[in-house]
């Protein structure tokens, strides 16, 4: 399944507002989409209360995967950025 | 200031001083409703999910409806909230309960407890949103037994309204007209709570411990300056608190700055900063410059160093929000510690706090603080401004001295920050080598206290008015000035109105702090004479404790 890392951006983390943001975007894609910390277990990105229980910080990586590769881009360039700003 | 029994503390949010009746905010659904809807026998978990989804769409409808009525972020927060109450995650749960045989409340508030649980135990800004989830929750049972979504019901008196914590949905739309403060027994600064009080102004204390178990309608003065919370204070007391609240507060509304004292001594006054976005939104407010531009913003969030290109481009665009004549001082990188940077500091240290952090990094990696230092030059060229910059987690003479060269090598006028106990003791020596030298007095207390800043149990420790801390910051100042050169600070005192003044008593030059804070330390400064300063200072360094410190500088600079 393909799979992208990236770093998040958002200063206060994966966060309320951040969250929210990612979960609206993914749900826009009928393909399901997963966030994990490495080595952790998968949670789905179309949930906000899901994607904060992961705990991610600023800086911290986290692994986007599915089955759609322009959805997973689009989630995975979202949480490089910084949403809270 | 009189503190009793019948005082209670918590977390100063948004100051202010209010005196007026409790006004408890409850959030309970009628047990009748609840109890009539259980008597229902269970059903199909399809069939109870479709319940639960329609149930969802009231509540996402009816927030929906009411931000269309309200603004800004007020609307931001119930669009937010719906979004919350309509989670993917949440849905799932539920159906999990219910397939598990679950009768619908119970899995609706067994889902929401799944998550309160997890954040509660994650602690800090998650537990936060436990307000939120349960006032979902409970807003959704609401529908699913048939009645009205609980909410905050003003009181036609104005009051203080005092609750658990008020959820997002609860504050959105709050009439500021009828609520005189907003006191929680639970929450942080960072809560909805906080949030909406700081957009309207209203004072507000939260995590204040006990609060709601003041009865409805007993009299309290809230200091939310200082935090208080009392019960049946004297009338007249009370009453003058918020008359001089008042028009210490109209005096804020209306300062325009300069800062000066009450005999026309200036003070430089300056803002924190940390890229383009928020010098542009500091120029403006009456501020002579940026007296701490933090670099580390620029930095963090990038897989690798940006180029010195890139690095001069996000200079330039914080020193040119500042016209001409006013200072920008820059700090170059202050990775470490808390502030990791992958390609720049290293992960496991034993004891990141006392590791290779701020200047310390360029003992092993030169080429990082030279490259910004070009960076800083380009800027400065290309802008035709000349910046001030410093070094942070200075500790001998010889780094103050070879940052220095490398900075004047440049062009550029070369400072330090203070935050060691060595750089203070060694000020002197180390104000002979740099032109300028600033206080961090956030890591000065850590280190001269050897108490973690983020300690929630050591924050008596870790409290700038330690007259250890304000000694080491007297003789920085005694140094500065025997030398005729600019000692500031930038750090939290800075920004507390009452130490702003002593540190100016004390010989501090200039005082940098987060924009929003510089109207009050204006205001505090012009209501004192430097004597009236230098007599606080002289005292606070002869104090035993903080509240001791506090007591005396109060004692000369506050009117009786």
């Amino acid at each position: 399944m393909p799979t992208r890392t990236v770093t998040v951006g958002s200063a206060v983390g994966l966060h309320a507002r951040p969250a929210a943001l990612i979960a609206a975007a993914a749900s826009e894609y009928d393909a399901d989409i997963t966030l994990a910390k490495p080595g952790e277990e998968p949670v789905d990105a179309a949930s906000a209360l899901l994607i904060m229980t992961l705990g991610a910080q600023q800086g911290d990586t986290v692994e986007v995967a599915g089955e759609d590769p322009a959805a997973i881009d689009a989630i995975a360039d979202l949480i490089a950025r910084d949403l809270d700003a | 200031m009189t503190t009793t029994s019948n005082t209670l503390r918590g977390t100063p949010v948004v100051p202010g001083v209010a005196y007026g009746p409790v006004a408890r905010v409850s959030t309970e659904i009628p047990l009748s409703a609840v109890d009539a809807y259980g008597l229902r026998p269970p059903g199909d978990p399809e069939e109870l999910l479709a319940e639960y989804d329609s149930a969802v769409g009231m509540v996402t409808d009816s927030l929906h409806a009411r931000s269309v009525n309200a603004s800004g972020s007020a609307a931001e927060v119930l669009v937010a909230t719906a979004a919350l109450a309509r989670d993917k995650g949440l849905r799932r749960a539920v159906r999990k309960r219910l397939e598990a045989g679950d009768p619908l409340l119970t899995a609706v508030s067994g889902a929401v407890g799944e998550f309160t649980a997890l954040f509660t135990r994650a602690g800090g800004l998650m537990a936060e949103r436990v307000t939120d989830l349960e006032d979902i929750g409970r807003r959704i049972t609401a529908r699913i037994v048939g009645v009205e979504e609980p909410g905050l019901v003003l009181p036609a008196e104005p009051g203080v309204l005092v609750a658990e914590d008020l959820a997002p949905a609860d504050t959105a739309g709050l009439d500021p007209v009828r609520v005189l403060a907003l006191v929680t027994e639970r929450g942080g600064p960072t809560s909805h709570t906080a949030i909406i009080a700081r957009q309207l102004g209203l004072p507000c204390v939260v995590g204040a411990s006990g609060v709601t178990s003041i009865a409805d309608g007993t009299r309290v003065l809230v200091d939310a300056a200082s935090g208080t919370i009392e019960s049946e204070p004297d009338e007249t007391h009370a009453n003058r608190r918020v008359v001089q609240d008042r028009a210490w507060r109209e005096r804020l509304a209306t300062w325009s700055g300069p800062a000066r004292t009450a005999d026309g001594a200036a003070v430089k006054l300056l803002a924190n900063v940390a890229d383009g976005r928020s010098a542009r939104a500091a120029a403006p407010t009456p501020v002579q410059g940026a007296g701490l531009f933090r670099t580390e913003l620029c930095f963090l969030g990038r897989e690798t160093e940006p180029d010195v290109e890139t690095q001069a481009a996000i200079y330039a665009e914080v020193l040119t929000s500042f016209d001409a004549g006013r200072t920008v001082v820059i700090r170059t990188l202050d990775a470490g510690s808390d502030k990791p940077i992958p390609y720049a500091t290293s992960a496991g240290e034993d004891n990141p706090a006392l590791g290779v952090r701020g200047l310390r990094l360029s003992f092993g990696n030169p080429g990082l603080l030279e490259r910004q230092l070009d960076a800083v030059a380009l800027a400065a060229a290309t802008t035709g401004t000349s910046p001030w910059v410093m070094a942070p987690m200075v500790a001998t003479v010889d780094e103050a001295a070879g940052f220095a060269a490398r900075v004047r090598s440049r062009g550029l006028i070369a400072g330090i920050m203070v935050e060691t106990p060595a750089a203070a003791l060694l000020a002197d020596r180390i104000l002979e080598a740099v032109d300028f030298v600033s206080i961090g007095t956030n890591d000065l207390t850590q280190y001269a206290m050897a108490a973690d800043r983020l300690a929630a149990d050591l924050a008596h420790l870790t409290d700038p008015w330690q007259p250890a801390v304000l000694r080491l910051v007297a003789m920085t100042a005694e140094a500065g000035r025997r030398l005729g050169k600019p000692v500031g600070v930038c750090g939290e005192a800075a920004a507390d109105p009452l130490l702003a003044a002593v540190l100016v008593g004390l010989g501090v030059t200039s005082l940098s702090m987060a924009p929003a804070a510089v109207p009050a330390v204006g205001v505090q400064l012009e209501s004192v004479t430097v004597e009236e300063c230098r007599e606080a200072a002289e005292n606070v360094l002869e104090a035993v404790d903080p509240q001791e410190a506090r007591e005396f500088a109060r004692a000369v600079l506050t009117p009786s």
